[in-house]
């Protein structure tokens, strides 16, 4: 088991490194550099900065010495924000963004897990139909929209929370935000869990288990549950690595000081490092949650195993 | 083989068969929200394509006397807007008003001033957005008095106007045929790329398969927005070909789900058959594994265009998308998101079109599933 | 006759689908008397199982039961669901026809069969773990202690079916219901688990419903038959009686089904036409991006001749390489070894060498519902070998062949274009021939043409077959499971066991006079239909 999650965790390494060099390169390719936007600064003084980071060294080198760097955990200074490391950014931002990220995730998978059982056990019923209508909403509104509703209604029109800002993480800060990046994956997962129950019920060894008069709590929890979730949780990793790297829509709607931002306005202003910061955050959650999700697979199926 | 057989079984008056499309066909039109939904695309379509040119207001025209006017139906201005644009009239024409009245369509305006009035400062009443029509009616001797009159310009904003005072309604029609095509065409590109580079991983198999695919477990691996933002940076404002390439970006999933069921369809036993027959690879391609792969390809087609228009629509939210004046649902509704204190109807609308195209494309989408793979119900 | 403790009367079910309502069982009575064995005959369709799930209120939720279903006074379709679940797995009991699906692969063995006994008797977990070991010992499993730590998949078809039927005696039933407990089963295996319910009835003294298509298990294991037909009984009656004396036409013709006759061996100077030698072909299984190989040997140095007229059956288990060897005769599959056709070489021709010879081998096979192509018409998929090997017909005359093939595998011509999913089983056989034989091919390997189908229409197609072998001077191989119609159409018997030839010989000699024990338990298996009959 351990030697298994080694093994895998090995075996990640090559992933990340392909994807750290695709990204390096495709934003060094890009036009433009950290330091020629509106700034107006003199060549000299450009040269200078840029020679001060080592941006005039050739590109391989310059490659070569981040990855020396990223191998001892060093993520650089951000060119753009130059107060701060990246690693100091993302110290600040990561922990609320995880928060906010795990929250919804919690939510989605326990209310989208709910409607969904609902939804297999009473298919083609008016319950079924509510989930389907709900799950169907859901998947398509945008969070853009769903964001500034949630605002003109609750915050505008009806005074109940606070239309934006982090406020030092209170909980009513936190509930527009969480809904906006949770109501989405809750359809999501309704809709998986409702198509895996259905298709769970209909098993061969389901029938077995009614012909010997189990119970239909056992028929359902034990036998047709535990089968059914598994698409869930293959969802679930991908899902978690995304939530819980920041939104930049919710963090730009609610005003919430995250790391969902950083990428586009690091890519847009070519902060080299930022952006190779932001790659391996999420390069690394994907990874980790696929493990995760890996391990519980096999724990919940015996027919998978980590050989 | 005689002659006989053939000419007893001339090929004229044979009963038609009812082909899986034909059966898939008559299945969605028994599915009313599918059918509802679809009626519903062609009118918002044709609504997109055509209405720009019936609305009487162009998407860029700025009528400043219009700033932020709520929807209505009924037409501007209204009663009490009258007097204040009069007055902004009259402030430009350097002028002191007098009284004025309303008969009919028209105002009559008495205006006086220290310097002899100038005649042609009726083109500032012919410059507004609310008159036009303007004459003097009669004039003072001495010139430093006028009477003149104009006809009110009787317009509908009927979803109102926005922040510089260009028509809505114009403007999210506008917005929709820049949306729909961006859907479509970027859906387009994802198709085309995502079943050829599927088809032939799962149609060759073997090696070649195994290579193809951990190419794409290696872009699956990359973060989508950092490709976007990437092709962004790349082509800049030509939206044209920056959602070719946000296409080219989108045909990963297309290529599994075709590679899928190449693989499944290649294992069956009527491709071998035709192996036995001696039938080449292309035959097999074009005649079996093709028309097996159209319906999966129709159905994720479907779903696609939907998820392409709210992918522009991110973008466009985030401002790196379409750019001013060209507009999209994203860029209304991020203007609509930044107002919705002072002007809730610059979300409500774009946002009521961009859901509702979005839930249509959702239903015909599951219709067609339905409809073509019926044991997935 | 003594008191029914399962009595079924006017039992309707119906389904709905999306073409509308379709009746599956009409009017239905049987009845069960305490300790007897009955079976329920019919084929596909004939709503045999659906009567039976419908007793057992486990139908589809788009089926609908009326009628009655008495046990012991108390009628099954209306009890509450606490009520059919006390009675469910305690006093009637269930197995099923898919042994590999039907356990749930998520728990142990043990953990499955433990959960009925505490169920129903309250027993202790310890005292129904051990209840349980008795019960793996009852049905045979070998080395029970750790079976019951075994999850499903790591255990044979024949053992899953042991451990179903050990779940279902669990409780000691009053009745039993085997829904076609062993055709999924190898025969050799099939026997074993009928050996196994009869000792079982014998020892426990329940009640068993058997419903099977087959009649030999009919004759072997049933006291009383009901014979079963588009969702009605329309004859029943004690087995012996039945069987010998059918009263109604529908029974008359199942039992004229099993398929008879045999075919006189070709004379020794008969030209060889499809011969290979020391034939080989070798899988890799596993392997992923770094893991190793595995090499599996599926035919294992096999060499046959066929000659002119000549049919060779090739019997074996599942697994044995009869289907692979069949596909490698045919330069279908890499294979080891020569192959030559017509006295000619062909093993190391590539697939555009090979595709002129294509017209001369043909391959039929067993699955008539996936060797169709689902988007063609009848007519373009009988017609598509035309497109390769005459490629100078017009659409006109490709037509016209395509109509002359149907009509001589007694299709009607006229539905040409129709699609496959409009045909039944046995037409799309016929269909799957036509192709073949629009070609004219002197070989055809049939891959187990007769085992997907009903028993009268598998008899029609063996008669269509031999019609066109005599008329057209065919050579077959008949690749099948099936020893009743490998007796029936072959005259040359070839028995493959692990890749292996273990033995071969003319049919009446392999038949009559097997010298192996593989070849001779095969035999007993599928031919002894006297053995269990007035035991």
């Amino acid at each position: 088991m351990l030697l298994y999650v080694l093994r895998r965790l090995l075996t990640a390494i090559p992933t990340l490194f392909v994807v750290v060099t695709l990204a390096f390169f495709l934003i060094r390719i890009a036009p433009g550099g950290p330091f020629n936007q509106e700034r107006g600064l003199s060549p000299e003084i450009k040269a200078n900065i840029e020679a001060q980071f080592g941006l005039d060294d050739p590109l391989w080198l310059q490659y070569v010495n981040y990855l020396k760097n990223l191998g001892q955990g060093n993520f650089g200074p951000s060119y753009n924000l130059p107060d701060f490391t990246v690693t100091e950014l993302f110290a600040a931002g990561l922990p609320i963004s995880v928060q906010l990220g795990a929250m919804a995730l919690l939510l989605a998978l326990i209310v989208g897990g709910t409607l969904g059982t609902i939804a297999a056990l009473n298919q083609n019923r008016a319950a079924d139909y509510a989930v389907i209508a709900t799950a169907t909403a859901g998947t398509t509104i945008p969070t853009f929209v769903i964001a500034p509703i949630i605002q003109l209604v609750f915050g505008l029109t009806w005074n109940l929370l606070p239309i934006g800002g982090w406020g030092d993480g209170a909980f009513v800060n936190k509930i527009g935000p969480v809904l906006t990046l949770a109501l989405p994956q809750i359809a999501i997962v309704a809709r998986l869990m409702r198509g895996s129950m259905i298709e769970a019920l209909r098993a061969h060894h389901i029938r077995t288990a009614r012909a010997l008069g189990l119970s239909d709590m056992s028929v359902i929890v034990k036998h047709a549950l535990r089968g059914a979730v598994l698409p869930i949780v293959s969802y679930a990793g991908p899902a978690a690595a995304a939530l819980l790297t920041g939104s930049v829509i919710v963090e730009t709607i609610f005003a919430i000081p995250g790391v969902g931002r950083y990428f586009v306005d690091a890519a847009l202003n070519r902060d080299y490092t930022l952006v190779m910061g932001t790659v391996v955050v999420i390069a690394i959650f994907t990874i980790v949650f696929n493990l995760i999700v890996d391990i519980i697979y096999a724990v919940l199926d015996p027919r998978v195993r980590y050989d | 083989m005689t002659d006989a057989a053939l000419d007893t079984n001339g090929p004229t008056e044979l009963p038609g068969g009812r082909s899986l499309w034909s059966d898939a066909w008559a299945r969605m039109r028994a599915n009313r929200a599918a059918m509802a939904s679809l009626i519903f695309l062609v009118l918002m379509t044709v609504a997109c394509i055509v209405g720009p040119w019936l609305v009487p207001h162009n998407y860029t025209t700025i009528y400043a006397d219009y700033v932020r006017t709520p929807p209505s139906l009924t037409a501007y201005p209204k009663a009490d807007m009258v007097e204040s644009a009069l007055n902004d009239v009259l402030r430009r024409m350097r002028v002191e008003p007098g009284g004025w009245t309303q008969e009919g369509d028209r105002v009559f305006v008495e205006v006086t001033s220290g310097r002899a009035i100038d005649e042609r400062n009726l083109r500032y009443l012919e410059r507004s957005d609310t008159f036009h029509d303007a004459r003097v009616e009669s004039r003072a001797d001495d010139g430093l008095a006028m009477v003149m009159s104009a006809a009110i310009k009787q317009q509908y904003f009927l979803l109102g106007t926005d922040n510089v005072g260009r028509d809505l309604l114009s403007r999210t029609l506008m917005a929709g045929r820049i949306s729909l095509s961006i859907g479509l065409l970027a859906g387009m590109t994802a198709v085309v790329i995502g079943v050829l580079y599927g088809a032939t991983a799962g149609f060759l198999g073997g090696r070649t398969d195994e290579i193809m695919m951990r190419i794409v477990d290696v872009l699956y691996s990359l973060p989508f927005i950092f490709f976007v933002i990437m092709l962004v940076v790349f082509f800049g404002r030509n939206f044209v070909l920056m959602f070719l390439a946000v296409g080219a970006v989108l045909w990963l999933d297309m290529a599994r789900i075709v590679r899928g069921q190449a693989l499944s369809i290649r294992r069956q036993e009527y491709i071998q058959a035709a192996e036995a027959l001696g039938v080449t690879q292309t035959g097999i391609l074009l005649r079996h594994v093709v028309p097996n792969l159209l319906g999966p390809v129709v159905i994720y087609m479907t779903l696609l265009v939907p998820h392409v228009i709210i992918l522009e629509s991110f973008l466009s939210f985030l401002g790196l998308g379409v750019q001013e004046p060209m507009t999209s649902w994203g860029v209304l509704i991020s203007a609509g998101a930044k107002n919705i204190g002072s002007a809730n109807w610059l979300l409500v609308f774009p946002a009521l079109f961009l859901v509702s195209t979005l839930f249509a494309l959702n239903f015909v989408g599951d219709g067609l599933r339905d409809a073509l793979d019926p044991k997935d119900r | 006759m003594p008191e029914p403790i399962l009595s079924i009367r006017g039992l309707r079910v119906s389904f709905d689908t999306l073409d509308g309502t379709v009746e599956a069982v009409r009017g239905v009575d049987i009845r069960l008397a305490a300790g007897e064995t009955v079976a329920i005959v019919g084929e596909s369709g004939s709503g045999k199982s659906q009567t039976m799930m419908a007793a057992m209120r486990l139908l589809a939720s788009n089926g609908r039961a009326t009628g009655r279903a008495d046990y012991r006074g108390q009628n099954l379709l209306e009890l509450d669901k606490a009520a059919i679940n006390a009675i469910r797995g305690r006093k009637i009991s269930m197995i099923f026809q898919e042994p590999m699906t039907s356990l749930d692969p998520l728990y142990t063995i043990g953990n499955q069969l433990i959960e009925p006994i505490r169920r129903h008797q309250g027993l202790s977990r310890a005292k129904a773990r051990a209840e349980a070991l008795r019960l793996l010992e009852l049905v045979r499993i070998p080395e029970p202690e750790r079976r019951m730590r075994s999850y499903p998949y790591e255990l044979s078809g024949g053992q899953r079916q042991r451990v179903m039927i050990a779940m279902a005696l669990a409780n000691n039933p009053e009745i039993l219901i085997a829904d076609e407990p062993t055709t999924a089963l190898d025969v050799t295996i099939q026997a074993q688990i009928l050996a196994l319910l009869a000792e079982l009835q014998a020892k426990l003294g329940m009640a068993i419903v058997f419903i099977t298509h087959d009649l030999n298990i009919v004759r072997r294991l049933a006291d009383r038959v009901y014979v079963m037909r588009e969702g009605m009984v329309v004859e029943e009656g004690p087995t012996d009686r039945v069987l010998s004396a059918p009263q109604h036409d529908y029974t008359r013709m199942l039992l004229a089904a099993e398929p008879e006759g045999h075919k006189s061996p070709v004379p020794d100077a008969a030209p060889v036409l499809l011969e290979g030698r020391e034939v080989s072909v070798t899988f890799e299984i596993g392997g992923g991006f770094l893991a190793s190989k595995l090499a599996l040997r599926a035919v294992d140095h096999v060499s046959l001749a066929l000659r002119r007229g000549q049919t060779i059956g090739i019997v074996g288990e599942s697994g044995s390489g009869k289907s692979t060897l069949g596909r490698a005769m045919l330069r279908l599959m890499p294979s080891d070894g020569e192959v030559l056709f017509a006295g000619r070489d062909i093993s190391g021709l590539g697939a555009g060498d090979m595709r002129p010879l294509r017209k001369g081998l043909q391959l039929v096979f067993q699955d008539p519902f996936g060797s169709l192509s689902p988007r063609m018409t009848v007519g373009q998929i009988v017609s598509e070998g035309l497109r390769v090997h005459q490629p100078a017909l017009s659409a006109r005359d490709r037509d016209g062949l395509a109509a002359a093939a149907l009509a001589e595998v007694q299709l009607d011509p006229a539905m040409r274009n129709r699609y496959p999913h409009e045909f039944s089983g046995g037409q799309r056989q016929r269909i799957a021939i036509a192709r073949a034989m629009i070609l004219k091919p002197s070989v055809v390997v049939l891959d187990e043409p007769t085992s997907a189908l009903d028993r009268s229409v598998q008899k029609q197609i063996v008669d269509l077959l031999r019609g066109l072998q005599a008329k057209h001077g065919l050579s077959y191989l008949f690749i099948s499971h099936d020893l009743a119609v490998v007796r029936a159409m072959s005259d040359y018997v070839l028995v493959m066991k692990a890749g292996k030839i273990v033995e071969e010989g003319e049919t009446e000699r392999i038949f009559d006079d097997p010298v192996q024990d593989y070849t001779r338990a095969l035999m007993a298996a599928a031919v002894d239909n006297q053995r269990f009959a007035n035991a």
